[in-house]
């Protein structure tokens, strides 16, 4: 079965072509970074402009990338939610209506189920149960994964996401949008353990996160230095060291907790190298495999929403004709195909 | 010749085909609820012709001015079809819509068409009536505010649209005696979008479905922050 993927529900649209047997066939995404760079974050309407512009050309050259003509399509998988409203109907007006004229089912997919299946894409994917470790730049959360839709939220965040925390604390250090990869970099140029920020909510048991106090923390930290580019690159490394602990430590409470061995981290945050150096290390220390999505895959894409759809189409899903968008939508909703 | 348009710019959502002559309409004031309806009343309508999508020869959508998403709406929609079933793409001015429904209805040379564009301003477009009937612009469409839109000095004509409803005492003050039956409770309808669509076609006017975009008049819709030391 050939799937075609939309995504669009935020700043990057994204598009891939997925086959039941033979994988993945292509996949294209145009990212707005740029665009929504000067504004310091996502304009919504910006987006959703120009994933009317993008949209049509990407699914051209996917199909071609491909090797496929559109007529060999046999389902559309695309992005209902949760996500920005408009830039959501603009992708999900598209796919359900090209769907239509092709005579082909649909999908609405849930983005965060895509991001979960994500390393489902890689050579080595791994098997059901696992542990979901969700970190974007709208969700924090650890799901028990007993099968695709069935899914249970043992933590989440209280407040800010991981991925938003990187981004608010890159702003306070005069880093650029997005914050996440920003960080990243300059914390590889940081003195490890010049600062210690805390690890927050870890000393209570519970999965739940809360990262809003990191930037309170951020902010005296970087007001008693004088702001130098090594005092900043010494709190991206603190920073980026609490957080990744932080992850680190429910994780590896979850785990425990659940009696299961295998974790899957996925979301854009899930590229972060000490990330998934840490996760790593402590994987082979405690007996847990360890699964992350290739890095081009860790952020928005079209080959998540694709595979993820693809396994509902083969279960045999049908929808109403009816161009499905759903701003917010949790993930517990779901059911299995 | 065959047409489906499709017109999703404000609180009405419609779908209309246009076949030999005839025009087959679905029409609902509807806000907020195009995304379910918008298929279906294409359905209905290629149903009610006995149509397949394979016997269209063109699609028309409403392209603008409106509220964004109802655009976009009317252009994804559009977008998907004509890729789909590899179709050209007539884009219709919104107000071009509205104009021609109270040309039809009404005998006056000119329309003064108004959409409610929100944070108190309209979407104007002043129209006449060509040789053939059919709406002609007459300057450009603007976003603006009520008391300074613009017109002929010599025009006399029939007001419509939504921001007629809102912005009625202005407008009438400023278009004075060049003003006859107001329109207020109007919204522009697919079956206009069809038959102006089908006109344009026949002329030759058509884009490919990458090409068939919004017109949103309004492009001031973020302010860029005032960088910081
Ligand atoms: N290397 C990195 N290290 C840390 N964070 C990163 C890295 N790369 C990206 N991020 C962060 O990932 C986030 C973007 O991820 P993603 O695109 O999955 O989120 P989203 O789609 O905006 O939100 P959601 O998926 O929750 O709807 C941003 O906050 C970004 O800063
Ligand atoms: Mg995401």
């Amino acid at each position: 079965m050939y799937v075609l993927g939309i995504e669009t529900s935020c700043d990057e649209t994204g598009v891939a072509i997925f086959h039941s047997q033979q994988g993945l066939l292509s996949h294209h995404l145009y990212s707005q970074v740029k665009t929504h760079a000067d504004y310091g974050g996502v304009v919504p309407e910006l987006a959703s402009r120009d994933h009317v512009k993008k949209l049509i050309p990407l699914i051209s050259r996917a199909l071609s990338a491909a090797g496929i003509d559109k007529y060999r399509v046999d389902g559309i998988a695309y992005t209902a939610g949760p996500g920005l409203i408009g830039a959501l109907l603009a992708g999900a007006a598209v796919a359900r209506s090209l769907a239509w004229a092709l005579g082909i089912p649909s999908v609405a997919v849930h983005h965060m189920e895509g991001h979960l299946l994500a390393p489902l894409l890689e050579p080595d994917p791994p098997e059901f149960p696992f542990i979901a470790l969700l970190v974007s730049g709208g969700h924090t959360q650890l799901v028990e994964v007993e099968a695709i839709g069935r899914y249970k939220i043992l933590g989440e965040s209280l407040d800010d996401a991981a991925g938003e925390a990187f981004d608010k604390t890159a702003k306070m250090l005069g880093l650029g949008y997005p914050g996440g990869p920003e960080i990243g970099r300059l914390a590889d140029e940081g003195l490890a353990g010049r600062f210690v920020f805390p690890r927050p909510m870890t000393d209570r048991p519970g999965l739940n996160f809360s990262f809003s106090g990191l930037k309170t923390h951020t902010l005296t930290t970087l007001a008693a230095t004088s702001s130098t580019r090594q005092d900043k690159a010494d709190i991206a490394a603190a920073f980026q060291e609490a957080v990744v602990d932080t992850l680190l430590i429910k994780s590896q409470r979850a785990l425990e907790e659940t009696g299961l061995v295998r974790l899957v981290v996925a979301g854009g945050v899930s590229a972060n190298r000490r990330m998934r150096k840490k996760l790593h290390e402590m994987g082979r220390e405690k007996g847990y495999r360890i699964y992350f999505p290739r890095l081009e895959f860790c952020g928005d894409n079209g080959a998540m929403i694709a595979y993820a759809g693809c396994q509902r189409l083969l279960a045999g899903h049908a929808e109403p004709l009816e161009i499905r968008a759903r701003p917010r939508w949790p993930l517990s909703d779901l059911l299995p195909p | 010749m065959n047409l489906l348009a499709v017109e999703t710019a404000t609180e009405a959502c419609s779908a209309a085909l246009f076949s030999g002559g005839r025009i087959i309409e679905r029409y609902q004031v509807a806000p907020q609820e195009h995304n379910r309806l918008i298929l279906p009343m294409i359905e209905a309508v290629l149903a009610e012709a006995g149509l397949q999508l394979a016997q269209l020869d063109a699609l028309a959508f409403g392209r603008g001015p409106g509220s964004f998403t109802g655009v976009r709406i009317a252009t994804g929609v559009v977008q998907g079809i004509a890729f789909g079933a590899e179709l050209p793409v007539v884009p219709v001015s919104t107000l071009a819509a509205l104009a021609q429904e109270a040309l039809d209805e009404i005998d006056e040379e000119y329309v003064y068409a108004c959409i409610d564009a929100r944070m108190g301003e309209i979407y104007w477009g002043v129209y006449r009536r060509g040789e053939t009937g059919l709406a002609e612009l007459i300057g450009e469409e603007a976003v603006l505010s009520a008391s300074e839109v613009p017109f002929p000095q010599d025009s006399h004509g029939v007001g419509t649209g939504s921001g007629w409803a809102r912005y009625e005492a202005q407008l009438t003050e400023r278009l004075g005696e060049r003003l006859g039956t107001i329109f207020t409770d109007r919204f522009p309808r697919a079956a206009l979008t069809a038959r102006l669509g089908a006109e344009a076609f026949r002329e030759g006017i058509s884009v490919p479905p990458e090409q068939a975009l919004p017109v949103y008049l309004r492009d001031d819709v973020a302010k860029k922050p005032v960088p910081r030391r």
